[in-house]
């Protein structure tokens, strides 16, 4: 305790000596303009000026401008945003950045009110709240969420601007909660459940079947995303992670749980998000994103400096486990090469892909391909397109083509 | 019902643990009262507590295609349509078919083809789907508010603006679970990896 009082102490003569300093350093370090501030110039040498406050939540410099893109308007009933995969380093999306897509608005929940019910063919059906389902024992693991209408533009025309929009569909967090198997376990799921019902407290009636054979594998009930909690857009405070499985399925907002012995069809269990094939039949309960890698960089929208030394990196994941390989061609296909896999390689995460290339000024297509570890391989979107028709739209998980011009700009293209 | 069962409910509750299945026995609709009031804490972790037969009943919303749960009401067509025209037609217009959102009305014979239109009336497999989702969802700009007469009425319009219900038709539970949609049989398992 009494470190805790000479810290104490400690900030308080700090504060004393900020003010006194802030005073003489002028408005600029008032809080509320320091960005604005900042966002415009910096110091020529920064050892030369006394530094800034601290503050209690943290953000980003002011020169970084990554953000989300948004397709359609951001007060709009339906809404994604996309991830800037082109600006981020390693696997982990930062929390701020990471995709969204919401069909009735985002909810403002009071975890203190939030609460999870569990119940239907369960022999003890419960209801949690918040610090209750924080007590139980917990598990942290690094998943990917991709969406399934993740590049499901790029299938027939190359239209995206850059790879945000063509596969800003997919972010990968850290998620901390609960094993959903401990949860079935406690209430005592009836040998007749084969399914559960998971809903959202949201507006938007997101209610999804599950079988329960996934559920009692590794489904999980977050409330931690990259160390804190999950922001807002990805589930305040409570959501489900359903690994490698499409993104809608992890029910965000989480607040019910209904064991059942049949799936229950809603809305977006299927007729929501139609995948539909070449003899005009749908599928049912769609789930798993199979294996796909992009690169990010270089890729469209950016320009390589002039010809020499360039560092490939992308991003490759699977629904169904571990990327085993990934492999990346600089000649539009004709020849491929391994690209070292960045450690840690985890199952249904993010895994970053490098590959050193030495560019020689001339045109030419990049691409990336992926394995999994199923012996999958990520296909040509003109293989997926011959068995999937000129309707193709969902799960697109076709390999990317990026063209390098002579002046070192990089486009979208269809190789 | 409820409010009885409620009552019973109360009843075993402060009843001894060894006396419950004697009260399981005289009464079949002490299932339920069993399922609410029985449980309590998770067994190994000491928290949480049962739900209330009204905890559960405000929640439990969702429809299943057998109707497990569907509400007495009922709505016709007509009255549909003066709902669907004043609280959904500025998304959906007022014939259902504007692409704004989402296309309610037509797209039969499309799926098949290179742009397909898949609507209520071309693509939904159970029209249990619709009615649930009418109930959690519907109007946009006050979600779930519809009453049980309410949701069968809009659901008899848009059924019927896919030819799938007569004009003068009355939706209730029984008239509902018969409906056959045409695109029930449009399914098949997920065919991936398909390349």
């Amino acid at each position: 305790m009494s470190s805790s009082d000479d810290s104490s102490n400690d900030t308080s003569a700090d504060r004393r000596r900020f003010l006194k300093q802030g005073t003489m350093l002028g408005a600029a370090l008032a809080a509320g303009q320091l960005s604005s501030a900042r966002a415009q110039t910096a110091p020529v040498d920064p050892s030369k000026i006394l530094g800034n406050p601290v503050r209690p939540y943290g953000e980003r410099s002011p020169f970084e401008k990554a953000v989300r893109i948004h397709k359609g308007k951001t007060d709009e009933v339906a809404v994604g945003g996309w991830t800037p995969l082109q600006d981020l380093h390693g696997i982990i999306t930062p929390s701020a950045l990471h995709y969204e897509v919401h069909r009735g608005g985002v909810p403002d929940i009071d975890p203190a009110k939030h609460r999870l019910l569990i119940h239907g063919l369960v022999d003890r059906p419960v209801v949690l709240d918040m610090d209750e389902i924080r007590r139980l024992p917990s598990v942290s693991r690094i998943h990917f969420l991709e969406c399934q209408g993740n590049t499901f533009m790029e299938f027939h025309k190359p239209v995206s601007k850059n790879v945000q929009v063509s596969h800003g569909w997919t972010s990968c967090s850290e998620w901390t909660g609960v094993p959903l198997s401990v949860l079935l376990r406690e209430v005592g799921v009836q040998s007749a459940a084969t399914w559960l019902v998971a809903e959202g407290a949201d507006a938007s009636g997101n209610e999804r079947s599950i079988p329960m054979e996934k559920a009692m594998d590794d489904v999980l009930v977050a409330y931690g995303q990259n160390g804190e909690a999950p922001r807002p857009e990805n589930g305040y405070p409570l959501r489900l992670i359903v690994p490698g499985w499409t993104g809608n399925i992890n029910v965000k907002w989480l607040r019910r749980i209904k064991v059942v012995d049949r799936p229950y069809q809603t809305r977006m269990d299927g007729t929501g998000q139609p995948a539909i094939g070449p003899d005009g039949k749908a599928w049912q309960h769609s789930s798993v994103m199979e294996a796909k890698s992009v690169i990010t960089s270089p890729s469209a929208g950016q320009r390589l400096a002039g010809p020499g030394y360039v560092e490939i990196r992308g991003l490759a994941w699977s629904g169904r486990g571990v990327v085993r390989r990934v492999e990346v061609s600089t000649d539009g296909g004709e020849s491929w090469a391994d690209a070292v896999l960045q450690e840690p390689v985890l199952p249904y995460a993010h895994t970053r892909f490098r590959h050193e290339w030495q560019w020689g000024g001339r045109e030419t297509v990049l691409q990336s391909r992926c394995t999994d570890e199923t012996g999958y391989v990520q296909p040509r979107r003109v293989d997926l397109l011959a068995v999937r028709g000129p309707a193709a739209r969902w799960f697109n998980n076709s390999i990317q083509s990026w063209k390098v011009a002579k002046d070192g700009v990089v486009h979208n293209v269809h190789a | 019902m409820l409010s009885m069962t409620t009552v019973l409910c109360r009843q075993r509750r402060a009843a001894p643990p060894n006396r419950a299945s004697s009260g399981l026995a005289l009464l079949g609709i002490m299932s339920i009262a069993l399922e609410v009031f029985a449980a309590g804490e998770l067994p190994t972790y000491g928290v949480g507590r049962a739900p209330t037969q009204a905890e559960i009943a405000a929640w439990d919303l969702t429809i299943p295609p057998d109707g497990e749960g569907l509400p007495a009401g009922s709505g016709n067509v007509a009255d549909g349509k003066t709902i669907f025209l004043e609280r959904c037609a500025s998304c959906h217009g007022d014939d259902g078919k504007d692409p704004k959102y989402y296309v309610l009305v037509g797209g039969r014979g499309t799926l098949a083809t290179a742009k397909p239109v898949p609507t209520v009336g071309s693509f939904w497999q159970y029209a249990t789907t619709l009615w649930s989702y009418i109930r959690r969802t519907k109007p946009l700009d006050e979600p779930g508010t519809f009453d049980s007469n309410q949701v069968y009425a809009v659901t008899a319009y848009l059924l019927h603006m896919n030819d799938i219900i007569a004009e003068d038709e009355v939706l209730d539970a029984e008239r509902l679970l018969k409906i056959e949609m045409p695109n029930r049989d449009g399914y098949v398992p997920d065919p991936r990896p398909d390349a």
